[in-house]
């Protein structure tokens, strides 16, 4: 037994060892993530389940019909997914700029010192229960819309053609706008946070450059640093998406739960999740599949704009390698 | 000191309770939210008395009907009774356990609580979004000495499925049929207009913050809260006034003697003083329990309540049922159930 032996015989028991212990790891990696494909599949197939009644029953009617009828046990979910959609695009209409000047702010002007406290806090504000909003919402914001904002748009906006629809109504405070800008607000530390994050991976050299060549801050940003970053950016717009059409609590406070449709943002709508939440407890038979039946149309507009978000990046990845 | 003497009493009864556990038995129910404040009182008052501890699960009337029919809790409570067919189908008996009263709440500026007076027809035209507004001649002359401003009316309803809803509802089918063509009754409704507010406290919320509103909300509520409720006139034409007295005159004038299983909605009830929107809260059992030894703990339980519970359910602004009604309720169960 020379000591060579020795060695190459521990050797080849430590190659076996690994290979083992490697597969282990792969498959349990490999589980982790088809855990996450199993659970995702199956909440879509047993809502898609517990809907059936509704969904195969009615069909197109369901989708289109904006009637929620409980009594006559006659359903429709237009006005929630219209109540859906609305507010999420006022949340991302005002989230975006706002989360993109932040970012900016933090990554490009701010001094040094300024930088950890604005960046933490922003994550706090994330780490902020919805029930919060939803109260802060529905205890301060709305009484400030019904007495401030409300009526200026009404009589301001509101007397324009066209869009003046858009802002007619009486003060409620409850309402659309309110809603969107309520989830605007919680959106906006998931966007601005990725943003940060993305900002900051920018090569330096390329800022400089472009500094070096007469650019003001402003032709850095939008022509440099964002470009260089879009793909993380729009990640990160569809992240706040995401979590704006499934949002529930703080809706359900004030959006007004009701469900007729008007054009005017001022006026009360709701969404799908807080029709699912205000509803659940007492509804059964044909009412409980209707709402079991939104749960599913959630997964499939969540999964349209997720595609839309696609299409997007791709056509834009296309426009660039052109230019 | 008087904290300390206060443990002392609960740790002391823990421990009786404790001691006397080989008889003690664990009961369960689930349903009503309406009737949640006034079970849970009278839970822990019995199992003070007696060792038994009831569970009450407040997880709404449609959840607890589905739950009793199950079989996996020992009563169920719901507000809205079930139809003789059904309780036949699953061999099932319902009672009445406490009586509430609903009032129409409202916002309105210089009008103090207790002022405004409505009729059903005149509520049911505001909930249809056919008055719009305070100064409509038709609310002017049920207030005559009252002066109403001019605004626009939000109406405040509730958005969650409730007990509340449906028996407001029930009376605004009963006194208008433009209602009950155009909407109909449940404990959901489709709402002609108006904002919706997630349980009593968000009705509140609503009716505090919205000018000019006008909602419905339990008696208790608005009074716990300080909102503006609103006189009604009843069948007979009177004018009444919410509360204890109004609330058991209705209970009392209520036609029980012809209500099968006790299958009657008290809203708008005869007699010259009843509120017209009192509403009740029906138990419901296994006539043939599968196990009797719980169903006898549970009868224990609302015999106790019925006799000696309503001073309880009073403090909580419920109503004790009328004596003719508990009697009736005794001889139920003594010819339907099995002991």
């Amino acid at each position: 037994m020379s000591v060579a032996s020795v060695t190459l015989d521990s050797n080849r028991g430590r190659d076996r060892t690994d290979a083992r212990n490697d597969a282990l790891f792969r498959w349990a990696l490999r589980f982790c993530a088809l855990l996450v494909l199993a659970a995702l599949l199956g909440a879509a197939l047993s809502t898609l389940w517990g809907g059936r009644e509704v969904l195969f029953g009615d069909g197109w009617r369901f989708l289109t019909s904006a009637q929620w009828n409980p009594v006559e046990n006659r359903y429709g979910a237009w006005a929630p997914i219209y109540g859906t959609l609305v507010t999420s695009l006022i949340a991302i209409v005002i989230a975006v700029p706002l989360s993109f000047g932040i970012a900016l702010f933090l990554t490009e002007i701010a001094p040094a010192w300024l930088r950890a406290p604005i960046g933490t806090g922003i994550e706090l504000l994330a780490a902020i229960p919805s029930i919060i909003y939803g109260m802060w919402g529905l205890f301060v914001f709305v009484p400030f819309m019904a007495a401030h904002v409300d009526p200026l748009l009404d009589a301001s906006l509101g007397r324009l053609p066209w869009i003046g629809t858009l802002f007619q109504g009486p003060p409620l405070g409850l309402g659309l706008l309110t809603a969107g800008i309520v989830l605007a607000v919680m959106i906006v530390p998931f966007i601005s946070s990725v943003m940060r994050e993305v900002f900051q991976t920018v090569p330096v050299r390329l800022k400089e450059s472009a500094y070096a060549l007469g650019s003001t801050t402003w032709e850095v940003a939008w022509d440099i640093v964002l470009p260089y970053t879009r793909q993380a950016v729009i990640g990160g717009i569809f992240l706040g998406l995401g979590r704006a059409l499934g949002e529930t609590m703080a809706v359900t406070f004030v959006l007004g739960n009701a469900y007729g449709l008007t054009a005017s943002l001022l006026m009360p709508g709701t969404s799908i999740s807080s029709s699912i939440a205000n509803e659940f407890n007492e509804a059964a038979g044909l009412h409980r599949s209707a709402l079991i039946a939104l749960g599913f149309l959630l997964f499939v507009v969540t999964f349209i704009v997720l595609l839309i978000a696609r299409w997007m990046l791709r056509s834009l990845q296309r426009k660039a390698g052109k230019a | 000191m008087q904290i300390l003497s206060k443990l002392a009493f609960a740790l002391g009864l823990g421990v009786a309770g404790l001691s006397g556990s080989a008889m003690a038995a664990d009961v369960s129910g689930a349903g009503s939210s309406f009737v949640y404040p006034v079970l849970s009182k009278w839970s822990a008052s019995f199992a003070e008395k007696t060792g038994n501890h009831v569970n009450y699960q407040s997880i709404g009337s449609g959840g607890g009907i589905a739950q009793i029919k199950a079989g996996t809790v020992d009563f169920g409570a719901s507000d809205k009774p079930l139809d003789a067919a059904e309780l036949k189908e699953f061999g099932l008996g319902q009672f009445p356990v406490v009586i509430g009263g609903i009032v129409p709440v409202y916002n309105i500026e210089g009008i103090e609580p207790g002022k405004l007076v409505l009729d059903g027809d005149v509520l049911a035209r505001i909930f249809l979004g056919k008055i719009s507004n305070w100064n409509d001649a038709a609310i002017a002359k049920l207030n005559p000495g009252l002066k109403l401003p001019t605004g626009q009316i939000t109406v405040v309803h509730r958005a969650d499925g409730s007990g509340t809803t449906f028996n407001f509802t029930n009376y605004l089918s009963k006194v208008s049929p433009e209602w009950k063509a155009a909407v109909g009754e449940g404990t959901a409704v489709q709402w002609p207009t108006g904002v919706g507010g997630k349980g009593n406290e968000g009705i509140s919320a609503y009716i505090g913050q919205i000018k000019n509103s006008i909602g419905y909300a339990e008696y208790a509520y608005a009074l716990k809260n300080h909102i503006g409720y609103a006189l009604l006139t009843n069948a007979n034409g009177k004018t009444v006034k919410p509360g204890n007295a109004s609330f058991q005159a209705a209970a009392a004038g209520a036609d029980w003697a012809h209500a099968q299983d006790f299958n009657l909605i008290m809203t708008n009830a005869p007699g010259d003083e009843a509120w017209p929107i009192t509403a009740t809260t029906w138990a419901i059992m296994y006539k043939q329990p599968k196990n009797a030894a719980n169903s006898a703990v549970v009868f224990d339980f609302f015999r106790w309540s019925l006799t000696h519970g309503q001073a309880q359910a009073q403090e909580l602004d419920y109503v004790a049922l009328p004596d003719a009604l508990t009697q009736k309720i005794e001889a139920y169960w003594q010819a339907q159930f099995k002991h």
